[in-house]
């Protein structure tokens, strides 16, 4: 088709012909439908995106003054001197950034919770499960990066203890098939975290990390598109049927809503409370998302006496923690990857709530409560044995939760969810 | 086209595809090898004359730190210790080797302590308490009177790896 209508220049008619931007704009919003049947935990994935569109805003402004330089604390400087008392407005920016990045996690969690409990990772949905939880370890990766650069205490042994992880197991595991000691070296360009690993670091935070989110975005998106939004009894929505009565203006008998305008108000009305949240904290309440420890500046020859993560790395802390270091590791890699393989390990059809699911309801809830044990028992000391116990019990009963899931779901019985 | 003109197409196509991707990545694991101006600082020399008994030292080889500590006589003697002028001396790097934290000293318990995940070891470096997987590691190094050079490998060193001991 290089047939075009005469039309003004910019109006809709012009714009169309060259875009289809009609055809876009039904695709992508007035005619995309949304189950009636939600609550604002459906809001979550909004929030997610508008966070990280202010995570990219205030990074602009912090990547204008920060100076990777590991060298007489310079790039400490850039952050606790220049951009927190020198430019207008520098701890606006960071104190968003800090908060953002912490929050950003909260909702996560909670959004990688809800699917979880209702259900949305099956019967067409495993794409969606599967290119979120390639977000998170992106997340995690950006997140943890992004640690390192104001190059304090906790940046710099913090780096020293991860990039450890990838010296692998001690040589008398496999024959040493899966000890890898130069490869921590090469991963760092130096015998210690130093220059060569802060500028790598710097570059991942802010070009490669955040690129591949933004396409693994796009992804996200286009896995719901067919698929579409699971609801809270997990029904079977025949949207084709609902679009045409709400489109006949039968809007009552319709189970669906178009995105825009209708579920948008109510995204929008949520992101509301959640801003008002999230900016008391940046002007109030900054601090918890400002380790104490990491306002000195770096120093090779002094570990802080306690050494912990973030919060949002402390449950598969500690399940690294209270092992022996191969057997550790061996969990570790097992805790990051095995939230992936949940569309496959559930082999109930049901796509209902977790508390109509008999057994999967009470499996949902001591997930959600192991991990929250070990978030706590992470962030102690290890050495109080009372604490270490608890958090070993807690990092074993992870295991062993994955290990039943696939057979308390084998013997569940079909639900006859609301039809 | 015919399949085998296709065939050949393709083939030559993804054949050089191949190899320029080959070259890049090898250009792009070269461009992450350490530096030969930071090799090159991998050197330091100390001296170890002035050292007190169960008082630990801490240099810096290689942006980490070094422990050199003259082990108490109460303490048993062990193939680890690295005699200097007579005397037996524990010198590690003062990395924990579970996850490289340093562990502090402790001189009234005589044994290191890390805070991090809770490992400890004895004034040798040989492991007390779990999780570190192995002793401290003993860096190379070359006896020269009460001087060690860091970084190289003397004989004393090559006898303590042949044997299997520094870590």
């Amino acid at each position: 088709m290089a047939h075009f209508d005469k039309a003004m220049p910019f109006s809709n008619k012009w714009m169309d012909q060259r875009l289809a931007v009609n055809t876009l704009q039904k695709v992508m919003s007035t005619e995309y439908w949304i189950p009636k049947n939600i609550n604002f935990l459906w809001a979550m994935g909004m929030i997610l995106a508008a966070t990280f569109g202010i995570l990219v805003i205030s990074g602009i402004f912090l990547l204008m003054y920060y100076v990777p330089d590991a060298g007489n604390a310079a790039a400490f400087d850039s952050v606790n001197y220049t951009i927190m008392s020198e430019v207008g407005y520098g701890w606006f920016w960071r104190h968003i950034h800090g908060v953002g990045a912490s929050l950003v996690f909260l909702i996560i969690y909670i959004h990688m919770f809800t699917g979880i409990y209702y259900g949305s990772y099956k019967r067409g949905r495993e794409l969606i499960w599967l290119s979120g939880m390639g977000l998170f370890i992106v997340f995690s990766a950006e997140a943890f990066s992004g640690y390192m650069l104001p190059w304090g205490q906790m940046s710099y042994w913090a780096g020293m203890v991860i990039t450890n992880l990838f010296a692998g197991a001690t040589p008398d595991v496999l024959g040493g098939a899966l000890n890898f000691p130069h490869f921590v070296e090469w991963l760092r360009g130096d015998y210690v975290p130093g220059q060569a690993f802060l500028g790598r670091f710097f570059m991942l935070h802010v070009l490669l990390m955040p690129l591949v989110i933004m396409g693994l975005i796009v992804l996200h998106f286009g896995t719901l598109r067919i698929p579409h939004v699971n609801n809270q009894d997990g029904e079977e929505v025949d949207f084709e049927e609902s679009a045409a009565l709400w489109k006949a203006g039968r809007k009552k008998e319709a189970k669906v809503i178009p995105f825009k305008p209708v579920f948008l108000s109510k995204d929008v009305f949520v992101m509301g409370v959640y801003f008002i949240l999230f900016f008391y904290l940046v002007f109030y309440h900054f601090e918890f998302a400002m380790d104490p420890v990491n306002f000195d500046p770096a120093d090779p020859l002094k570990t802080p006496t306690h050494i912990y993560p973030e919060w949002y790395f402390l449950w598969s802390y500690e399940i690294l923690r209270p092992f022996s270091k191969n057997v550790g590791l061996i969990w570790f890699a097992f805790a990051q990857g095995i939230l992936m393989t949940l569309p496959f390990l559930d082999r109930s059809s049901n796509v209902a709530p977790a508390n109509r699911r008999g057994l999967f309801g009470i499996w949902f809830w001591a997930l959600l409560i192991d991990m929250i044990t070990l978030t706590i028992m992470g962030k102690l000391p290890p050495t109080d044995p009372t604490f270490s116990m608890i958090g070993y019990i807690a990092a074993v009963t992870f295991i062993g939760l994955w290990v039943v899931l696939p057979f308390i779901t084998m013997m569940e019985k079909p639900v006859g969810g609301k039809k | 086209m015919s399949d085998r003109r296709q065939f050949i197409t393709g083939l030559g196509l993804a054949g050089f595809t191949g190899l320029g991707a080959l070259g890049v990545l090898y250009g792009a694991k070269r461009s992450w090898d350490m530096l030969p101006s930071v090799k090159a600082g991998g050197f330091t020399t100390i001296d170890i004359g002035q050292a007190q008994e169960n008082v630990l030292n801490t240099e810096m080889w290689r942006g980490k730190p070094v422990f050199v500590l003259k082990r108490p006589k109460s303490e048993k003697a062990n193939d680890r210790d690295i005699v200097v002028d007579g005397q037996r001396y524990m010198i590690v790097v003062g990395l924990c080797t579970h996850l490289g934290c340093i562990p502090a000293y402790y001189p009234g318990e005589v044994k290191f302590k890390c805070a991090c995940h809770g490992g400890e070891f004895d004034s040798a470096g040989e492991v007390l308490k779990s999780p570190p997987p192995s002793p401290l590691l003993i860096p190379p190094f070359k006896i020269d009177g009460t001087k060690l050079v860091l970084g190289e490998e003397g004989p004393e060193y090559k006898k303590l790896k042949s044997a299997g001991l520094i870590g």
